[in-house]
């Protein structure tokens, strides 16, 4: 028991003055169970209130205390605490499809600490299903137009030095959803089609240069080993710039689901360029035009026209906290948080409204803000109670500024399936606390 | 002799600016190559990505309407519904030419493929989508002539092989442009700006810039 006058309980009570702006700062997404928080809030007030008054029992030795934890197990995949068995990879269910193998999965953003997303976590997009591939088995060629066609087998591959680089991928179709009407709740179902992981493999120029590219090799072609036979084609310039052939994926080797044993990966390119499962490149002059180049991935543009070969991502952001779904717990300060990111280069700014776009002031960039890779920004925010509309606007060492949905709808065609939504994306505050998506 | 030194030195720092922990040749082609050489022939089973503008490396064979529509509803039609208009796993792919002025836009191989060789490429690469690659050219050839005759694109009696598909004339084929972005050309304005438009806001007229 902690007397008047004894040290910790002036502590204790200090603790209760900082908490209660801190507690009242917790955001918690609606999936996330509550009573504890809920607990943790009730207590801090009534500290509050009753001053240095000790609780009527003191704190128990928490059952942990007490006994001997988990043993470790002879060998095992260690996998998040059941406490955290909300934090998931979903289906699209904004969207939904009548099969779940040409189909998507997408990243809870909303729970992501860090600009790392772990590998379990990492959205998924694929044309058929999730091709099962024995590494001893898979070969890679390179032909076409090159010198010496060339076959490559696993062990072939990762005996070459090898270089390790952080970038972001995005699917194209990232937030089409949510054009006109605001259909995603969560930021999972709105922004989840994005993710971003330390890559590590070969650069695809080193086994070009070994292939030698014929001077008529202008793009080259990627094909996998699923049951699509997924392919694009993509300029010379860009294999040549800074493409990779990866195998390795924060640390490990790939998920099945993101190509095991071996992808392509195109730095700051929509996400399926990055050809997964890949088994043939091929050097050509001119692209195939096939389905995924010409009837899919490509835009809408006005007068009947379609755009095709977008394939860089440009710069985008959005708030991850508080964002759709969640519930602010009375005014107070709260930690805005969220990511940037462009296909284009690095991000050099963030700026922050509150008050749907009059007003703009600039975000703190954590570092490292890395190029192609997502950044994290975080603004200290003291909410009033009122309502409020919240977005993010990035900006890149481009000097390209991410547009609004109306800046993008001025010079494209935003009806049906339109991909590369890269606009600024509000969220409302309520005068209830409540969350939600305010893109119309 | 000193100058030079000290130029080596001027392009270590230089070098050593760029990243100072990595070793000089990080990222740096070695000079290995550990692929084998494979031959052509090696790659006839692989090699099937058709050059769809020409079709260029369209294989030797031939089909017909009928003989594409007993292989429709063999293969294609519980998820394609009857006729290809639609079943329960995917929509129509027949019809919407036309529409491409028109919202919604209807895609199908008759309204949005530029070339007609598409359809050979995709449904022999994916389709049927439970046993993709397991069809004959033949059977290919075939129906995509039963879906292109539904689209009205090819006569009844067509006979569809490498020559006459490459010259089926499509309705889209000049409708596509090269990227051109950066499109939008948004500016970082921070105080008294217009609020954040909508896509509806955009059928307005814009808004003199400030
Ligand atoms: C098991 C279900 C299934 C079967 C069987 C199937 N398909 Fe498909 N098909 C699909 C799905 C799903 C898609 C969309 C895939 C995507 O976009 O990634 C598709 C897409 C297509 C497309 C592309 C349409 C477009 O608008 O570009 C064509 C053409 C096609 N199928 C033809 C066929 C043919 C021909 C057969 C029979 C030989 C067949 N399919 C059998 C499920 C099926």
């Amino acid at each position: 028991m902690t007397k008047a006058g004894d040290p910790r309980a002036a502590e204790a009570v200090s603790w209760g003055h900082q908490d209660e702006g801190e507690a009242a700062g917790v955001i918690m997404p609606a999936s996330t169970p509550r009573r504890g928080f809920l607990k943790g809030a009730a207590l801090a007030g009534a500290g509050l209130m009753t001053g240095s008054v000790a609780k009527a029992a003191p704190l128990p030795i928490p059952e942990s205390n007490t006994v001997m934890g988990d043993p470790i197990p002879a060998e095992s995949y260690g996998l998040p605490t059941e406490f955290e068995k909300h934090v998931k990879r979903r289906r699209s269910d904004v969207f939904k499809n009548k099969q779940n193998f040409s189909d998507w999965s997408m990243t809870p953003l909303q729970h992501q600490i860090g600009i790392v997303t772990p590998n379990g976590l990492f959205f998924e997009r694929h044309h058929n299903g999730v091709a099962k591939i024995d590494p001893d088995k898979h070969r890679l060629v390179i032909h076409g137009l090159v010198d010496r066609p060339l076959e490559f087998s696993m062990d072939d591959i990762v005996r070459y030095p090898s270089v390790s680089r952080f970038h972001f991928m995005e699917c194209s179709g990232n937030t089409l959803t949510d054009w006109r009407e605001p259909k995603s709740v969560t930021v999972q179902q709105s922004h989840g089609l994005l993710a971003c992981a330390q890559w590590t493999g070969v650069p695809l120029s080193w086994l070009l240069a070994e292939a030698g590219v014929k001077p008529e090799g202008k793009w080259v072609m990627f094909e996998g080993g699923d049951g699509s036979g997924h392919l694009r084609s993509i300029p010379i310039e860009k294999v040549m710039d800074d493409a990779l052939l990866v195998y390795g994926q924060n640390g490990e080797r790939l998920r099945a689901e993101q190509g095991y044993p071996i992808r392509a990966f195109f730095p700051g390119w929509e996400g399926n360029t990055c050809v997964k499962w890949l088994r043939r490149i091929k050097v050509v002059a001119e692209p195939d035009q096939i389905r995924g180049e010409t009837a899919r991935y490509s835009d809408p543009m006005p007068n009947g026209k379609w755009r095709q070969f977008s394939m860089v991502m440009e710069c985008k952001s959005v708030i991850t906290s508080p964002s759709g779904g969640m519930s602010l717990k009375g005014p107070g300060l709260y930690e805005v948080q969220g990511f940037a990111w462009s296909g284009n280069g690095k991000i050099t700014n963030v700026d922050l409204t509150f008050d749907g776009g009059r007003t703009w002031r600039e975000a703190a960039i954590e570092g490292p803000a890395l190029d192609k890779c997502l950044t994290r920004f975080r603004y200290r925010w003291n909410w009033d109670g009122g309502p409020a509309k919240l977005a993010s606007r990035a900006m890149d060492s481009t000097g390209y500024v991410q547009p609004t949905v109306e800046d993008i709808a001025r010079v494209r065609e935003i009806s049906g399936f339109v991909q590369h939504h890269n606009g600024i994306f509000p969220w409302t505050v309520a005068q209830s606390g409540e969350v939600s998506n305010a893109i119309a | 002799m000193r100058s030079r030194d000290l130029l080596g030195l001027v392009a270590g720092a230089l070098l050593a600016g760029v990243s100072s922990v990595d070793a000089a040749d990080y990222g740096q082609r070695p000079e290995v190559g550990y692929g084998k050489p494979v031959a052509d022939a090696d790659l006839v089973l692989w090699n099937i990505d058709i050059h769809t503008p020409d079709g260029a490396n369209l294989p030797a064979g031939e089909g017909t309407v009928p003989a594409g529509k007993l292989v429709y509803e063999q293969k294609c039609i519980a998820c394609h519904g009857e006729k290809a208009a639609g079943g329960p796993v995917y929509g129509t792919l027949v019809g919407g030419i036309g529409s491409m002025t028109k919202s919604p836009r209807v895609l199908t191989p008759g309204s949005m493929y530029p070339y007609a060789p598409i359809l050979f490429d995709y449904v022999r690469r994916a389709m049927p989508m439970d046993a993709p690659q397991s069809l004959t050219n033949d059977e290919v050839y075939a129906v995509a002539a039963y879906i292109y005759n539904l689209n009205g694109l090819v006569p009844d009696d067509f006979k569809m092989n490498a020559t006459t598909m490459a010259r089926i004339e499509m309705p889209n084929r000049d409708a596509f442009v090269r990227d051109n972005r950066p499109d939008t050309l948004a500016e970082r304005c921070m105080s008294d700006c217009k609020p954040i438009g909508t896509v509806a806001d955009a059928s307005k007229p814009a808004a003199a810039p400030r």
